[in-house]
């Protein structure tokens, strides 16, 4: 009776542990697959032209992405401006100035706001910079963009700086810095390397956002001249080529998938590594 | 030296200093810094303003009864949510029942019985899988998933057709292929989330179950995981609040029609996909319709992100005690 109770309890063990093994194994093997599915068929249509050609008419063979290429990095460049500063700034707000339960209020909100879709973003975008404009640009895809990235700026500049020991502080007050002078010499300095890996996650994570971009970078067949016009980016040429009948498209779109990820991914492990690296010395 | 009279190097330096007094570095940092902290609060309140307003249109025309409306008519100008809600929930709950589980047992893998090197390895090649852009799900549905699904239903029909929700034909794109992306995409949150939440139960609670004799997956599943429940709801319903406003990859498969059918193989619509369709062409009333289901989307994802935290929160601070 004991004996057997007893194989029933360790079967049971067995069986849920290799359960839960087989669960990691899928979630890992998923990534595995995408990553590896990506490279043989992204990999197999990826060409020289890809990154210096446009793209040309369907039915033509070649062309490349060339303007999306140079267009993602555009809007990416706008959304830093706003998205970097003034998340940046918040942060340094809350850790250091503001009072408990005025940070326990923007918090929340950071949360709130981080937590909206990225396909409402895109229409508050819309309403606030292409209707006034009257026209689709890579300002207000940017300008998109750049309100996504605000939240998490905040939150991960706020928990580098809280990182910092307090006696750093006091070390600079006592040997009389004001407290900007403390904040600006000491205590961001000793956080720079979260910080700047923060914002390079926060950046890889908004590269590959399409919803956004949708109706306010909206699409461009060329290149696009300045920041005030339509503009292609590599995520909406990926959906508009995935979604169109064409073979030679769809190769297109592979090819872009390939090219994205890799970026998204390379940005990805490097600013791991770096966050990794200064936690392993600090202790 | 008191009664000599100010040296030119004297008067420079309460110059400078009458300047820094000036300036006041420290407050004008102090402003700035408050500034950028508080512009938060206003983004936010300036995007529910103009989601509020510029919905006007269709909240008065309709009233409540948008949401219950089955219709959508760009064309005569009469339109109803309930199709989109419908698909919104129909997907979400597709991928949670995939999710939940797979999520939380590989969690208590990494939690409880993975080394921790090999743990944090493989927790970052999930959070990786985090960082994938959600339009290249979107194409490994259309391209891998959609195929996929078409060979394997057939078999799924030939056990489980009498079920309503595995009725009717299947054409590839459907709730049940959107479900199943979202599936992919959200089991990285609710791993990496529920791992942590496993990991902050204290120490003592699973030694003192294995020395009273449970087996290791008795001191999980009987104590560690009812400690942590709360947390791993938390987990969940982040996940939720992920899948209902994720808008790419549900797009590409789901099959953009507006109608409400029992079966699972059956084409759908959700709240983000119709907006990434046709806003880009809508005027004039549809966009204010469009505005208006921004506006329920924001509203559902605010309500669970906000009990997510919560719950999150109440776990953390259990296991802090």
């Amino acid at each position: 009776m004991t004996a057997a109770l007893s194989f029933r309890r360790k079967a049971t063990n067995l069986t849920m542990l290799t359960l839960s093994a087989v669960c990691t194994v899928v979630a890992v093997g998923v990534l595995i697959f995408i990553l590896g599915y990506l490279l043989f068929r992204g990999g197999s249509d990826l060409s020289w032209d890809f990154f210096t050609k446009l793209p040309v008419p369907v039915g033509e063979t070649g062309g490349g992405m060339a303007n999306a290429i140079v267009g993602s990095a555009k809007v990416l460049l706008f959304a830093t401006c706003i998205g970097v500063p003034i998340g940046f700034l918040g942060g340094v707000y809350l850790a250091e100035y503001s009072g408990a339960r005025a940070a326990a209020a923007i918090r929340f909100v950071t949360d709130l706001l981080n937590g909206v879709p990225s396909i409402i973003i895109g229409i508050f975008a819309y309403t606030l910079i292409v209707v006034p404009m009257k026209k689709f640009s890579a300002l207000a895809g940017g300008a998109a963009l750049g309100i996504m990235m605000i939240p998490i700026a905040l939150r991960s500049t706020e928990e580098f700086l809280r990182a910092v020991p307090n006696n750093m502080r006091e070390g600079a007050m006592a040997l009389g810095a004001t407290k900007w002078k403390s904040v600006a010499t000491v205590i961001i300095p000793a956080a720079i390397r979260g910080i700047i890996s923060g914002m390079m996650l926060n950046l890889a994570r908004v590269a590959g956002e399409t919803a956004p971009l949708l109706f306010t970078a909206l699409n461009n067949q060329y290149w696009s001249p300045g920041f005030g016009n339509a503009i292609a980016t590599l995520p909406v040429m990926i959906f508009t080529y995935a979604i169109a009948p064409y073979e030679e498209l769809h190769k297109q779109a592979w090819a872009a998938g390939f090219v994205l990820l890799s970026l998204v991914l390379a940005v990805n492990i490097t600013a791991r590594t770096i966050i990794a690296s200064g936690t392993h010395k600090a202790r | 030296m008191a009664s000599q009279a100010p040296t030119l190097q004297d008067t420079r330096a309460t110059r400078v200093s009458g300047l820094r007094s000036f300036f006041n570095m420290d407050g004008v940092a102090q402003a700035l810094v408050w500034v950028a902290g508080w512009a938060i609060v206003a983004i936010t309140a300036v995007l529910v303003f103009e989601l509020w307003m510029n919905s006007a249109e269709t909240r008065q025309k309709f009233g409540f009864d948008f949401l219950f409306s089955t219709t959508w008519d760009p064309v005569n100008g009469d339109f109803g949510a309930l199709p989109f809600i419908f698909g919104t929930l129909a997907t979400s709950a597709v991928a949670l029942i995939i999710a939940v589980p797979l999520g939380i047992g590989a969690s208590i893998f990494l939690a409880e019985l993975a080394p921790p090197r090999i743990s944090d390895a493989l927790t970052f090649c999930i959070e990786l899988l985090a960082a994938v852009p959600s339009v290249i799900f979107g194409l490994i549905g259309i391209f891998v998933l959609v195929p996929a699904l078409q060979v394997m239903v057939p078999w799924l029909k030939a056990g489980l057709g009498f079920l309503p929700i595995f009725s009717g034909a299947f054409y590839g794109v459907s709730i049940l292929s959107a479900g199943v992306v979202l599936a992919v995409m959200i089991v990285p949150f609710i791993i990496s989330i529920s791992r942590e939440v496993l990991m902050a139960v204290p120490r003592d609670l699973r030694e003192a179950a294995l020395a009273l004799g449970a087996t290791q997956w008795e001191s999980t599943w009987q104590v560690v995981l009812p400690f942590a429940k709360v947390g791993v709801i938390g987990s969940v319903f982040l996940a939720l609040a992920r899948a209902l406003g994720e808008t790419m990859a549900v797009t590409m498969v789901v099959g953009n029609t507006p109608k409400i059918q029992a079966s699972l193989l059956a084409p759908g619509y959700s709240i983000a996909a119709v907006i990434a369709n046709e806003f880009p062409e809508a005027g004039g009333i549809q966009m204010s319709a469009l505005i208006e289901l921004g506006l329920v989307l924001f509203t559902l994802t605010i309500i669970i992100n906000g009990a997510a935290r919560l719950l999150i929160l109440a776990t953390e601070t259990k296991g802090a005690k």
